[in-house]
């Protein structure tokens, strides 16, 4: 259940915050839903890792979805990733997973060095 | 240990978005930001245009007086009405930023010699900091200040120029980060404000396009290595087969003035075979940036009304050069393609009339080699005395590096454009000052605005009568009946052969003398052949023009049209769709059955005897599937270098290329024996010898083309658009399409034509048009190339100058925008 909650509030929280501040702003907000919401450290790690990869992932699909594709065809010719949609989708959501991971483990090991 | 498990944590999150916050480089060019670019809210995806998008909008502006609607159609064409003229600019300075912001700014980088501020020295291969250096030291922003002086004394340029830049700004301040054009992400920097000196600086771009190829140094460089005789062969006037774009006698005038040759220029112009060859100029605009037009009069039309073609061929590029558009206002109501990045509308017709343009290809640029005192190029030696020079520092600024200053001398011929600093190619410590017209002040979009709402001859002959660079034959129809052309801009009166080379500088002796008097340069106006026509050649008739007209003038395009129009009757709009864009190839049909009298073919072997027989049975079609156009083309190449590379390669410096007519012309005149001997050889060559040995020489390329599947023209030839970043993924290139050089389709490699339009003046005006690319500049917009196929494919969108109650019921209107106060 803890899972969950954490992986929601990231991933509403790694949307708001780039609203406002800059596009990495996520990894502060995935940071302090970890400090507050405890968990083992690796599981804090898996929660704000699949927050924002489904955050990004989902959001990247949805576009590229009623882009009929053509852009990110384009995008992943020039990267180059073959052309493919899917692999592009997966990165985009791979990295912004990566850097809320470990800003998430961040936080649950700064709480536990507190306590 | 969970202190160091959270700090090794902290430290690589951080180090993440640092790396993926930066740009990297990779292969010698940078990277976006990875992370802002892929960021579903900041980056790349947020261009992703929905397919089945809008185009709406309510928008207020206090700059605005009134009230503007605008609908998109079907294509995304705006359809813009509005309560007076100062809102309709402001709303296409709006709309060109909203389609084409990235393009149209980095255009004006590319005129002002700025690149280097957002690529950096060099990326990819190229060297952007020699792009700059060549535009600064050509003197494009010192042309572009005075322009815009010319532009702002000119009470309706200055306000449209102000609305419209107000309008592009609008736009740019709406925006945010993840709302900048595609281009911006991946290069990382932000657009700036537009000013109405961007707008000159576009202006002067095109005539740098246009107005800026000669090859003075190449032909100077040809001048040390060749006789006077044999100069006057390879690279004659003009050629003796030239039909003229004005064709009535010329006016004859009492006072003409007649420049005077000064008289050491026996001894120190024509020095032929001797002299020192000077360097190796940087960049050239293409030589074929040219055009076709004509007009048909009524009583060659089918409805008997009158019929105009135009065709700019152009480098052709992703987003298109041009935006399409219809403005009406109270004042005028006008449909056609604009350049984005001025209020204009450039090639169009409106209710009562329409136009076209074609390059002029005159010389308008000429180099003086100037004596200063010393280094620091304080003062030149002029008519007997120093003389201060003015200074100018350009200063390019350079990504992630120190800027770079560029001095600058200016004298009274212009800015000295190489001295002992540029190039470094050069070391013959020379100073030569660049004389160009585009350098003077002028006001081209004066005339522009004042042609867009024309309503009869006297309108059109009015408005373009202050025309002055790049100089352009405008093609004219109105409903009244009329056709009309008239070469337009502002020429010097010079002496046979002047400026064809490097001129001393040292006094007024080799200067321009004056400028050619408007009453020689005539309109010619419902001629009694039912039609007018200009393709690059020559302006008139050379025989008995008072005046020596340097230029890159093209003989078969002209005579093609003009063989056509001659015989056609019962013209429709169809039929001008088919011959503007005929592939037929008058040059093969002149040059094939010479070569063949030519060749010695007795001892071929299969293969050869086999494209032998194709290219003998071409119709001389350089369609898409031709297999002769691609032999002929080699041939052609090949007997070119074979007859005059050995005499002109007596030169390590580049040279001009002797142009194919010059070859035919020499060939029937039997005087292409006298270069026909290969001068590195002990045998002597005779004319046969070279048609065998060139069409022996093309055997192996084209055995190879044939492996690769590639015999055919259009894989052979390969055209393609590119984008103006050169990125493949977001060019269009292998199309399936013929054409080429001196062929009407003049479609080459990456260059051709960039709008096709024909425009029957009827009642309600029956017209059609495209061009290569789509409204939208962004690629990830489907509007983004959604022209090119049926441009490549030589097919039509019809084009309509609704009013606003008949565009407001349209089915498939993508949208509607309303500008207000």
């Amino acid at each position: 259940m803890k899972f969950i909650v954490v992986v929601l509030l990231t991933a509403l929280l790694g949307y708001a915050a780039p609203l406002y501040f800059p596009w990495w702003s996520f990894a502060v907000a995935s940071f302090i839903v970890a400090l507050f919401i405890h968990q083992r450290a690796w599981a804090a790690f898996a929660a704000t890792f699949l927050g924002l990869f489904l955050l990004w992932g989902i959001m990247a699909f949805i576009i590229d979805d009623r882009n009929d594709h053509l852009l990110s065809q384009r995008i992943a010719t020039l990267l180059p990733l073959g052309g493919s949609s899917f692999l592009l989708i997966s990165i985009t959501a791979l990295i912004g997973g990566l850097i809320s991971g470990f800003a998430g483990l961040s936080g649950s090991l700064a709480r536990k060095s507190a306590s | 240990m969970r202190i160091t498990g959270c700090i090794i944590a902290a430290i690589i999150t951080v180090v993440l978005i640092y790396f993926l916050d930066n740009q990297q480089t990779l292969n010698g060019s940078k990277t976006p930001r990875f992370g802002f670019f892929l960021s579903p809210q900041t980056g790349f995806w947020q261009n992703a245009e929905p397919a089945n998008e809008q185009f709406n909008g309510n928008l207020n502006f206090p700059q605005l007086n009134g009230k503007t609607q605008v609908y998109f159609d079907e294509r995304l064409v705006p359809h813009v009405y509005a309560d007076n003229e100062n809102d309709a600019w402001f709303v296409q300075g709006y709309l060109h930023a909203k389609f084409r912001l990235w393009q149209m700014e980095f255009q004006t980088y590319a005129a002002g010699g700025r690149l280097s501020e957002i690529m950096g020295d060099s990326s990819n291969g190229t060297n952007f900091l020699k792009i700059d250096k060549f535009f600064r030291r050509l003197g494009m922003v010192y042309a572009a200040e005075n322009t815009l002086h010319a532009m702002e004394k000119d009470q309706l340029v200055k306000s449209a120029c102000d609305a419209y830049t107000a309008g592009v700004n609008a736009y740019i301040n709406s925006l945010d980060e993840k709302d900048y054009p595609l281009e911006y992400k991946l290069l990382n920097y932000k657009p700036e404000q537009w000013t109405n000196m961007k707008s000159a600086l576009l202006i002067k771009y095109m005539a740098y396009d246009l107005a800026g190829y000669e090859q003075d140094f190449e032909k100077t460089n040809a001048k040390t290595i060749l006789t006077r005789k044999q100069y006057e062969q390879l690279f004659p006037y003009v050629e003796d087969s030239m039909q003229s774009v004005i064709t009535d006698p010329l006016p004859k005038l009492k006072d003409l003035f007649i420049p005077k040759m000064p008289s050491d220029a026996d001894s120190l112009y024509f020095n032929y075979k001797t002299g020192i060859a000077p360097l190796n100029p940087a960049i050239k605009p293409d030589k074929d940036n040219g055009s076709n037009n004509w007009a048909v009069a009524g009583s060659k039309t089918k409805s008997g009304r009158p019929i105009l073609c135009s065709d700019p061929h152009l480098g052709l590029n992703l987003p298109s050069l041009w935006y399409e558009i219809q403005l009406s206002t109270p004042g005028f109501n006008t449909y056609g393609v604009s350049l984005a990045g001025a209020p204009n509308i450039l090639i169009g017709f409106n209710d009562n009339c329409a136009w076209g343009l074609t390059n002029a290809e005159r010389d308008v640029r000429d180099y003086y080699e100037i004596k200063f005192r010393d280094s620091t190029m304080q003062e030149y030696w002029f008519n007997n005395e120093w003389r201060k020079a003015a200074m100018r520092d350009e200063i390019i600024k350079i990504k992630n590096k120190p800027s770079d200053t560029e001095h600058i001398a200016i004298t009274v011929f212009g800015p000295v454009m190489y001295d002992p600093h540029y190039p470094d190619k050069l070391h013959t410590n020379k100073y030569y000052a660049c004389h160009w017209q585009a350098h003077q002040e002028s006001d081209e979009l004066g005339c522009i605005l004042k042609l867009i709402r024309a309503k009869n001859y006297n309108d059109y002959l009015n408005a373009i009568s202050t025309f002055n660079c790049p100089g352009q034959n405008f093609v004219f129809v109105d409903k009244a009946g009329d056709i009309a052309i008239r070469q337009a801009g502002k020429f010097p009166a010079l002496w046979y052969r002047q400026g064809d080379f490097l001129m001393p500088g040292t006094d007024s002796s080799y200067a321009w003398q004056a400028y050619i008097s408007d009453s020689l340069e005539p309109a010619m106006h419902n001629p009694e052949r039912g039609f007018v026509s200009s393709a690059n050649q020559s302006p008139y008739d050379v025989k008995t023009y008072p005046y020596y007209m340097p230029g890159t003038f093209f003989l078969y395009r002209g005579w093609i049209i003009n063989r056509y129009l001659s015989s056609m009757q019962n013209i429709t709009t169809d039929d001008m769709q088919k011959l503007q864009t005929s592939d037929y190839n008058l040059l093969a049909e002149k040059a094939v059955p010479l070569f063949l009298k030519f060749i010695t073919s007795s001892k071929f072997d299969q293969a050869e005897s086999q494209y032998l027989q194709t290219v003998s049975s071409w119709n001389f079609v350089s369609d898409a599937s031709s297999v002769g156009a691609t032999i002929f083309s080699l041939w052609m190449d090949s007997v070119i270098s074979k007859v005059y590379g050995d005499e002109l390669h007596q030169s390590s410096l580049p040279v001009p290329s002797v142009d194919p007519p010059t070859l035919i012309k020499n060939i029937l005149k039997d005087s292409a024996s006298l270069f026909a001997d290969n001068i590195n050889t002990p045998g002597h060559e005779t004319l046969n010898d070279d048609i065998t040995d060139a069409f022996k020489s093309i055997v192996p390329v084209l055995e190879k083309a044939k492996q690769d599947s590639t015999l055919e023209w259009a894989k052979f030839k390969d055209g393609g658009i590119n984008h103006l970043l050169k990125i493949p993924a977001f060019s269009r290139l292998h199309l399936n399409a013929g054409g080429g050089e001196n062929i009407i389709n003049a479609f080459k490699k990456t260059h051709g034509p960039s709008w096709r339009m024909i425009v029957e003046l009827t009642d309600d005006i029956n017209a059609y048009g495209v061009y290569p690319g789509g409204q939208s500049g962004n690629p990830g917009s489907k509007y983004y190339d959604d022209f090119v196929d049926t441009w490549t494919a030589n097919k039509y969108y019809h084009i309509h100058l609704y009013n606003e109650e008949a565009m407001a019921t349209q089915k498939n209107n993508l949208g509607r925008m309303t500008f207000a106060k």
